[in-house]
């Protein structure tokens, strides 16, 4: 039965009302009207969901709601947030530096494995800033993209590191 | 915020809904005589200037386009080619979504059209806004117009200082036209193009990286419902569709506030929480009509082959038999290429509001005037009450279930009186599609002792496609529609099949194959003409192998045209090509290298691939490691657009190639996800250098399609001369691999 649920999104205390056992995504899709996560395959399956939960990536789309009380949620919105934080900046920049590289790569088209792809990869270069081709090979597997933009993925990650290390703008 | 988001906002109330009034571009009305756009159905009239393109009193355009933004970034290009012939700055044009009641009537987003046949249709348009608004600003400078020049929508007198100028604000500033497009205005000439043929950035990329793009999966509405379909897990032959014999609505009883709703014999459910909505369809029992059976995967090609078909000769010339009887080498073989899907990363949504009165569909699909005539007769409205918004999905590449997600959403809304946004399931997207046919081939080529391709035939097995979905047929109690011209509506395509090739002997034969017991078939992203290479450019392969000749000497020698020429020396370059007779320096490693090459198209644009993989002879994996491509499309309107096109087209033909397959007994379709339907993923990408070969004194053609076939073959080429094998059939699975790696001779 619907009941109300707490979690925490962004940073801020947010209160739902709905059945534990609704997957995440739906929370945050629905109740939180986020324009990140996003429905994809709902079997854990493709990336689509891609949440941070303290910092590590989880799939929204299989995660009970009612399983993350407690932790930290943070979605495509409340990236560049978390990363001011991580990098100890005063303010938060508009986009985190890869979204800014996927831009100077031109390296999306429809854009909605983006969500995935932005988070798996932030998650990647907060844990490593200098991530190997190897490394990011073997940390976005699970991200598919159908329009077939992995080689440019690849590149804006590269970039994005590059950023970092040059001065975390 | 992106232009998109400025003209549609994502949150409608139902009134604005219903009025479609969200829509902000319009004429200043004088007076009510005049209707406000989009207040009327649509389309426009396409002989009136005014359908095309608005001057604002802020001195910019907005450009009414028919051709829709599917992640191809053709709204960029349209944009261009308008700003190029108006002169007007890319900060100056924007473009709206299509709306039945707004934007022109171009057809059909597909094959490639959008620059190719779209784009002379703008470029006129905007010549003869260009041409009136000059014949304005002559009177308001006195002078005559050929001494006029325009910079940024600012009209000014050449040579003279910027003291005499007129803005087209001025000149028009959101009033109409009322001018009727004749066709006839002078263009600009390709020589003074400044923004054709450069890359401006594309105009929907910086909100999808911030996550604020409009996808149409992110609209609501007030009051909305969520629905969803239900079908059994699979599609069954083509015809049987999906008819419930009973139904139990009790079995649901639990979700408080779920509901079913059937329509013939189709059935879906609502529920005012999107989970209650994905457990109904999940939980509500359903026992669905067997029909008649399938022809099963294991038996796929075999009945094609003996299937009683339509045959149609394609191409025919000379006398192939004669030929073959006096050649100095022969190769013929036959391939097997599968169904595979579109299966678009997102399961198709749409959002529905249908009242009494009137209908509008929010929906991702790629001809807004076909969907508006489907949804139309689907919901029993005339198709003047229903209006069609496109917002974009995630990639489609053809004839996903967007119809079906539209026409779902449709009848729900319709049903229960309120707006119902409607998602597929992912094993609903993958079990249901309209895939793309499988394809059996039997080619034989033969060449002189001087290397001159002497002889050729093409045998080709295939079924046609379907116009009507799965939602339709099963709400209106009709078997499925296929194309008008049955099973002979899709044939070879005589481009791909050696085409290219000064051949004085040729035939190309297409056999139809009747529907009955294979699986609902639909275009996906050049259709079949991976297929038609692979088994094409293999076969020439094979005799440049029989002369010990370098494939791409061999084909230099063979080709007949210098674009053909053009796209294989851009390629080779590229890949920095080394002479070499495929195949002749095997090693005995367990892993393996191998380059090779091809050539291939769609319509009428030019691809040539060249492809290092890596093979592993002990697990039968085939990894792509680099890809060179090549493509001429004549002018390129914005290079960047077309590389980063090829990227996809490369990617996504190695995905298809090496690990696509639509599985199915005979009861069933039984690939319903990303496990059961492998694709490329991430950490096996090759990497892809796309050449594209600018050709500004030449039309602009397809760009969206016409690398992939070259890409599919030169992966099959480069396995041989990895491993001295053939593969006759795709995917090439480690299955398929160490199959013919032991079979080898």
């Amino acid at each position: 039965m619907a009941g109300e649920l707490k979690i925490r999104v962004n940073g801020a205390e947010r209160s739902v009302n709905a059945d534990p056992d609704t997957p995440l995504l739906y929370v945050l899709m629905n109740d939180l009207e986020l324009k990140g996560p996003r429905f994809g395959c709902g079997l854990a399956q493709c990336g689509s969901c891609s949440v941070l939960a303290d910092g590590v990536e989880i799939r929204s789309c299989v995660t009970p709601a009612g399983s993350v009380a407690g932790k930290s949620i943070v979605t495509l919105e409340g990236l560049p947030a978390l990363y001011a934080q991580q990098k100890g900046l005063a303010q938060a920049p508009a986009l985190h530096p890869l979204q800014e590289a996927f831009v100077e790569t031109q390296s999306l088209h429809c854009g909605y494995c983006y969500n995935g792809m932005t988070i798996k990869g932030a998650e990647l270069l907060s844990q490593n800033p200098a991530p190997s081709e190897a490394q990011i090979r073997a940390h976005m597997d699970g991200h598919i993209c159908r329009c077939g933009t992995y080689p440019r993925v690849m590149k804006a990650i590269q970039l994005a590191s590059l950023k970092i290390a040059g001065g975390a703008k | 915020m992106t232009r998109r988001d400025s003209v549609l906002p994502p949150v409608f109330s139902r009134r604005d809904m219903l009025k479609g009034g969200a829509l902000v571009v319009g004429f200043s009305m004088s007076g009510a005589a005049r209707a406000a756009r989009g207040d009327a159905s649509g389309p426009p009239a396409p002989n009136e200037i005014d359908s095309w393109i608005a001057i604002h009193a802020d001195n910019t355009a907005t450009i009414y386009t028919g051709k829709c933004e599917l992640g191809q970034g053709n709204t960029t290009g349209l944009l261009q080619i308008a700003a190029e012939e108006l002169d007007l700055g890319m900060a100056q044009v924007k473009a709206v979504q299509l709306d039945t009641n707004i934007t022109p009537d171009q057809g059909a987003t597909s094959s490639s059209s959008s620059i190719h046949r779209g784009g002379p249709q703008l470029r006129a348009a905007a010549a003869e806004a260009r041409q009136e608004l000059l014949a304005r600003a002559a009177r308001v400078l006195g002078v005559q117009t050929g001494s006029l020049v325009v910079n940024g929508g600012v009209v000014s007198i050449d040579g003279e200082s910027a003291f005499r100028s007129v803005k087209y604000s001025d000149l028009i500033g959101d009033k109409p036209f009322k001018l009727k497009f004749t066709g006839t205005a002078p263009q600009k000439p390709i020589n003074r193009y400044s923004l054709v043929g450069k890359s401006p950035a594309r105009v929907d990329v910086p909100a999808k990286a911030a996550g604020q793009y409009t996808h149409v999966h992110h609209l609501r509405a007030p009051g909305m419902l969520h629905g969803r379909v239900v079908l059994p897990r699979g599609q069954r032959s083509f015809g049987a569709g999906a008819r419930a014999l009973e139904v139990d609505e009790a079995s649901i009883k639990h979700i408080l506030g779920a509901r079913v709703v059937r329509k013939g014999d189709f059935v879906g459910v609502v529920a005012e929480r999107e989970w209650d909505a994905v457990k109904a369809a999940r939980d509500l029992k359903v026992t669905w009509a067997n029909g008649p059976e399938l022809v099963g995967g294991a038996n796929l090609f075999q009945s094609m082959r003996a299937s009683r078909t339509q045959d149609a000769e394609i191409a025919k010339k000379g006398d192939p038999a004669a030929a073959f009887a006096k050649a100095a080498h022969v190769r013929s073989s036959s391939y097997s290429c599968p169904y595979q899907g579109h299966l678009p990363f997102a399961p198709n949504c749409a959002l529905a509001d249908v009242t009494a009165e009137r209908a509008l569909i929010k929906s991702s699909t790629q001809d807004v005037y076909s969907s508006r005539a489907q949804l139309a007769d689907v919901l029993g409205m005339p198709k003047e009450k229903v209006r069609v918004q496109y917002y974009e999905g995630s990639g489609t590449f053809g004839r996903s279930c967007y119809e079906d997600a539209s026409q779902a959403a449709a009848i729900l809304s319709q049903a229960v009186g309120k707006p119902v946004r409607l998602q597929y399931m992912r094993w609903d997207e993958h079990g249901w599609d309209n895939y793309g046919p499988a394809h059996f081939a039997e080619v034989r080529a033969g060449v002189d002792a001087e290397g001159n391709i002497v002889a050729y035939e093409y045998d080709g097995w295939q079924h046609g496609w379907t116009i009507t979905s799965t939602v339709s047929d099963s709400a209106l109690k009709r078997p499925g529609v296929e194309r008008a011209g049955g099973s002979g509506s899709i044939t070879v395509n005589p481009i791909s099949t050696g085409s290219m090739y000064k051949i004085a002997n040729r035939r190309v034969t297409s056999h139809g194959v009747p529907m009955a017991g294979y699986l609902r078939g639909a275009a996906l992203r050049s259709p079949l003409d991976l297929s038609f290479a692979f088994a094409s450019e293999q076969t020439i392969d094979e005799l440049a192998v029989a002369l010990q000749m370098d494939p791409l000497a061999f084909r230099r020698k063979n080709i007949g045209d210098k674009r053909w020429l053009g796209v294989l020396e851009a390629a080779a370059e590229a890949a920095k090509w080394l002479p070499r007779v495929m195949g002749s320096s095997l090693s005995s490693a367990d892993v393996v290298t191998g380059r090779g090459f091809a050539l291939g198209t769609h319509h009428v644009s030019y691809g040539a691939a060249v492809v290092d993989v890596e093979v592993n002879k002990r697990t039968g994996l085939v990894v792509a490691k680099k890809l060179f491509g090549a493509m001429d499309c004549g002018l390129a309107v914005n290079p960047a657009l077309v590389e980063n096109q090829m990227v996809g087209q490369m990617i996504q033909s190695t995905s298809r190639v090496l690990k696509e397959e639509v599985t199915f007994d005979k009861r069933a379709v039984t690939s319903l996800d990303w496990n059961s339907y492998p694709v490329l993923r991430f950490a096996e990408h090759p990497e892809v250098v796309p050449v594209v070969v600018q050709r500004m004194d030449e039309p602009s053609t397809g760009a969206g399609e016409e690398v992939m076939g070259a890409t599919a073959a030169a992966i099959a080429n480069a396995f041989f001369d990895a491993t001295g094998a053939r593969m006759r059939q795709f995917p090439m699975t480690p299955e398929r691999v160490l199959s013919a790696l032991n079979s080898r001779t």
